[in-house]
């Protein structure tokens, strides 16, 4: 029955093609029956495995990076140069829908790959320089809208007590509060929409700290992933737990569907954690970052299952936040004592990074959500296209096709409204 | 006298200042009529401020009541 979904998704990716690449011609042979051969695949390899659908480019930067990705453009050295003007352009780097789309793409090359994408442009050196580019500014933007917090005595306990202190004070928007008691059935669809960029890739960009990391802290650090990734049961893995939650809400679980619909911010969220990750150099960051998102985790889980209880979802739907009221509950003290602390006791150098990555989690987090409940308390829609066109459209298509899997080879799969202008 | 292996594998407790008890290792999780409470990863925290909606685990809302143990 899932495999319905499969044909449907080669059709969007035609679908988009079309519309926004000049050489489409390039291009086309690719998909509809490769992407057929998934159709075998269980649910819980589909979400994991398989690459991304191509996002749609949002300026410059972006096109000029999708065209060299799926080969439409011979000289990747134009990329180098359109990243440049990008970002010459911008007065605010977070905010910037074609440059965070940029960085998210190049950075879903060493995740998942995006479909169509040659594997070897993971490591080329043309891209790892535009990279860096974006990357550098984006390092300095965090730096100067988000300051240290004061630094506590480097011991494990002290670090632990100053991160609980900091995540307890966070006084950002309660996008929980407003789950639990107001949100709407389509903003439920929203939040996961919102949450799927990150979610369905749960604890990844904190795996590459792994082998950077000795002692207490990578006992730590892997005790918490472990348990993020099913401690051994593929069934229980975090990002799986959360694509049943979607599918229960009738949205599609493969990776990559609602970028389009995100904001820059949301896709900043992600990127900051992804920079953290990749570079040794900022392993403090990434460390103080996963403490800070413990520690503000198992209570707003409970909220968020409370609003799904509340519409009538079942256990089905809310079990990935029951799951990490109780998880988080101890992965917090694992996070702020063994990880970031032991981290800190081994090497005192980088306490101010911990104290940073963890601010930066609750400022990027905090902007990010803050945008989403400015809409909602609008009466906007949180997506940057709207959900009929880009989500629950697809998504009750897609529930269509599955209900008629029995007629889906003969007949033409219906077309999603998919147009979604640039942004001027 | 126990050697080094053999104390590595002893269950550990850690008290948690202002929070749970963090328990890793081999322990049998029961209710007063000895009946096994579910237990889903290997390391659990046990609620130690009496107002978690999971017990006998931690749910995190210690940090909302401003628990303290030291």
């Amino acid at each position: 029955m899932l495999g319905a979904s499969v044909p449907f998704r080669a059709d969007v990716l035609y679908h988009r093609r079309a519309r926004h690449f000049s050489s489409f011609a390039q291009v086309s042979g690719v998909p509809c029956e490769q992407t057929g051969g998934m159709q075998a695949n269980d649910d819980v390899m589909r979400s994991a495995t398989a690459p991304m659908i191509p996002p749609t480019p949002r300026g410059p930067a972006s096109a000029a990076l999708l065209d060299v990705l799926l080969e439409a453009a011979a000289d990747p050295s134009r990329l180098v140069e359109s990243v440049r003007a990008a970002m010459a352009a911008t007065p605010d780097l977070l905010r910037d829908d074609d440059l965070q789309l940029t960085l998210f793409a190049l950075y879903e090359l060493q995740y998942g790959g995006i479909e169509g994408v040659d594997d070897r442009w993971e490591w080329d050196p043309t891209l790892l320089t535009a990279r860096a580019l974006i990357e550098e500014r984006f390092e300095a933007e965090l730096h100067a809208a988000i300051p240290t917090p004061a630094l506590p005595e480097a011991s494990a306990e002290a670090v632990a007590q100053a991160l609980f202190d900091l995540t307890s004070a966070d006084g950002g928007p309660s996008l929980s509060r407003f789950v639990a008691k107001k949100a709407t059935d389509e903003q439920l669809h929203e939040f996961l929409m919102q949450r799927s960029i990150y979610t369905l890739k749960e604890a990844d960009p904190h795996s590459w700290a792994i082998p950077r990391l000795r002692g207490r802290a990578k006992a730590a650090l892997v005790e918490i992933q472990s348990d993020e990734y099913g401690g051994g049961r593929p069934g229980r893995v975090h990002s799986a737990i959360f694509a049943r939650t979607m599918r229960g809400l009738g949205l599609d679980d493969r990776y990559g569907t609602y970028v389009d619909s995100v904001s820059a911010l949301t896709l900043a969220s992600l990127n900051m954690m992804s920079m953290f990750g990749l570079h040794r150099r900022l392993r403090g960051c990434i460390v103080g970052h996963l403490a800070a998102f413990e520690m503000t985790s198992s209570i707003p889980s409970r909220f968020y299952g409370n609003g799904f209880r509340r519409l009538g979802y079942g256990e089905d739907v809310t079990w990935y936040f029951d799951e990490h009221v109780e998880a988080d509950a101890v992965h917090e003290q694992i996070a702020g004592r063994d990880l970031a602390g032991g981290l800190v006791e081994s090497d005192p150098g980088l306490l101010a990074d911990v104290m940073f990555g963890a601010a930066a989690c609750l400022a990027v987090d905090g902007w990010a959500a803050g945008e989403v409940l400015d809409a909602w308390t609008a009466g906007r829609s949180s997506l940057r296209t709207p959900a009929q066109e880009q989500g629950q459209g697809q998504a009750r298509e897609q529930e269509q096709a599955r209900a008629s899997v029995a007629s889906l080879s003969q007949e033409p799969l219906p077309q999603a409204p998919l147009s979604q202008p640039l942004p001027a | 006298m126990t050697s080094m292996r053999e104390e590595q594998d002893l269950p550990e407790i850690v008290a948690c200042p202002n929070g749970p008890l963090l328990v890793r290792g081999n322990v049998r999780i029961v209710t007063p009529d000895g009946e096994p409470v579910p237990r889903d990863r290997r390391t659990v925290a046990l609620c130690r401020c009496g107002v978690s909606t999971l017990k006998p685990y931690c749910d995190g809302t210690h940090k909302a009541i401003n628990f303290r143990t030291e």
